[in-house]
């Protein structure tokens, strides 16, 4: 009898401050309907109180987010014209001083409690949220896998070879929370009733082994997409890529594109790997070495083991550039892998001459 | 009860016995907001606010509700519930009425909610019998105490930003070691007044 009442005394004081939080919130944190205004053209309406990010993302505009609005990751940048009051100190790390100059924000940070004007990048409102079917699924490698989903609704995308998509992974035995991660589109822009992703295994990963372990054929899951300002620029110059392990995905579905339409640009891919047993798709790429105009394929073995047989390039990937560039200021260069590889390859790339400025990286 | 001013235990909480860089609570947002000292200095006001405000708030439930209604046992859950609701409280009332306030403080409010400094007191106060005014005392003294750290690191890290920081102990490391030796500072403090 004791025990009930001391169950009861605790929860009339819980009870009670939840009570009081409910009125106040009624009553003072009560912001009405607020008006954002996207580009100038379109107008949403939502109620005020919450934060921006989530606003837009209830209203089907999906801004990058990579924390889920805990501002801890400084992707959901936004240009607010009008309405998102003063900079916070949360967002003050992550801006720096020409952002700060042209109004860019935080979009998890600004609360939404009056009318607001903001402007955002033409392609985020084709960012769509896709509920897809698992059609095939590949091993590459003992731990990357190719996985084709088939989009169900809506059941188009339109993408630029290169960009990435978010996958969600539901809720299973390891984690009690829908999770997303990003991943690189490998199949190309022309396919669009479906995607490929390629997933390498990463130890104790809550996505990654959901997908390698858990994931079956038929399984529903829901994609967002497509983001990312890493895609193959229109342009003439030659190309030199450099990605490896999963990396390979958003460079297989730029080179595929190319070999589609026979580009003429030459094209060099050096794909870094540890031994034979991480390389995949060599036949294919070699393939294109004769489909292609121009193309030259390039795996890099950085500790090949004696039994592999291997009589391929050995070492680290930068020495070998100068072998395949023949005008550096007429080259780009696409890099997809760690920041460590990046930083190497791009010091390298700079200082044989390469612009700064095309070399397009994305890094994982 | 012990006698003691609450002045003396204001002043101890500051310096002899600093919640922080004694008691160690209250490291994470400690650890993670303290990268410029205009954040730092809004983080820091909100946890004196709101330490000394839960304190009073957890000092009347607990001797008022807990002890009369025997539920002591139900001091943890209890407190939590109030902290939570009080900053939730704090924050709806400021974001309405202060913008200005809001801005420079209010936004750091629901960082501390779940902060274990402020538990730590409410806590502390009950294990060391103190009465009202010294828990006003030592609420207020553990908010300084810990505002003045957190000043303190953040000046530091502002001024090794452009340092060469070895790369394996970039950020959280370095971090731990400049706490550990400003904790190693204040024992230099310790003993001289007790407050407990």
């Amino acid at each position: 009898m004791e025990i009930f009442y001391n169950i009861l005394t605790a929860t009339i004081i819980s009870g009670s401050l939840s009570i009081i939080l409910v009125i106040a919130e009624y009553f003072f944190a009560n912001y009405g309907d607020c008006k954002i205004t996207v580009n100038n053209k379109k107008e949403i309406v939502v109620k005020g109180g919450g934060n921006l990010l989530n606003a837009l993302a209830e209203n089907k505009i999906f801004i990058p987010s990579a924390c889920g609005g805990r501002g801890s990751c400084g992707f959901c940048k936004v240009k607010a014209l009008d309405g998102a009051g003063p900079v916070l100190p949360t967002e003050k790390p992550y801006l720096s001083a020409s952002e700060l100059k042209d109004n860019i924000r935080l979009s998890c940070q600004i609360k939404v409690r009056q009318d607001i004007k903001i402007h955002i990048p033409e392609e985020l409102f084709n960012i769509k949220k896709f509920k897809a079917k698992i059609v095939e699924i590949i091993d590459y490698t003992y731990d990357i896998k190719g996985i084709t989903f088939q989009l169900l609704e809506p059941n188009t995308v339109d993408f630029k070879a290169g960009q990435y998509m978010q996958l969600e992974t539901p809720k299973y035995e390891k984690s009690k929370q829908v999770i997303s991660r990003a991943y690189s589109i490998s199949s190309i822009p022309d396919i669009k009733d479906s995607i490929q992703l390629i997933i390498r295994r990463v130890p104790d990963g809550i996505c990654t082994t959901w997908v390698h372990d858990y994931m079956k054929l038929g399984d529903i899951v829901n994609l967002v997409g497509p983001f990312g300002d890493f895609y193959i620029r229109d342009t003439e110059t030659d190309i030199i890529y450099v990605a490896g392990g999963s990396g390979k995905a958003p460079i297989k579905s730029m080179i595929e594109h190319f070999a589609k339409y026979q580009s003429t640009r030459k094209m060099t891919y050096f794909f870094g790997a540890r031994t034979t047993k991480d390389l995949y798709l060599t036949e294919e790429f070699q393939e294109y070495e004769k489909t292609m105009p121009d193309f030259t394929y390039v795996p890099v073995l950085s500790a090949p083991s004696p039994d592999d047989g291997w009589t391929g390039k050995t070492g680290f990937i930068p020495p070998y550039f100068k072998d395949y560039i023949r005008d550096p200021l007429n080259t780009e260069a696409y890099l997809c892998g760690s920041p460590g590889m990046i930083a190497a390859v791009e010091k390298e790339l700079v200082n044989l001459g390469v612009a700064k400025d095309k070399i397009y990286f994305d890094s994982f | 009860m012990i006698d003691i001013h609450p002045f003396i235990i204001f002043l101890a909480a500051i310096f002899t016995s600093n919640i922080l860089l004694s008691n160690f609570l209250g490291m994470c947002s400690f650890l993670s907001i303290s990268k410029e000292v205009e954040a730092s200095l809004g983080l820091g006001m909100a946890v004196v606010f709101v330490t000394v405000l839960t304190a009073a708030v957890n000092y009347v439930v607990y001797y008022q509700i807990l002890v009369p209604f025997e539920i002591v046992y139900l001091q943890y859950i209890i407190f939590i519930i109030v902290i939570a609701a009080t900053v939730q409280l704090t924050e709806i009332f400021i974001e309405r009425f202060s913008p200005a306030l809001y801005y420079s403080l209010g936004i750091f409010l629901p960082l501390i909610t779940v902060n274990c400094a402020i538990f730590g007191v409410a806590l502390f106060m009950i294990i060391r019998k103190y009465t009202f005014m010294q828990t006003i005392g030592f609420a207020a003294g553990s908010g300084i105490g810990w505002l003045l750290a957190i000043m303190a690191l953040a000046g530091i890290r502002q001024r090794i930003k452009e340092k060469m920081v070895p790369a394996g102990l970039q950020g959280a490391g370095i971090t731990l070691i400049i706490t550990g030796i400003m904790a190693l500072a204040f024992v230099g403090f310790s003993g001289s007044v007790i407050i407990q």
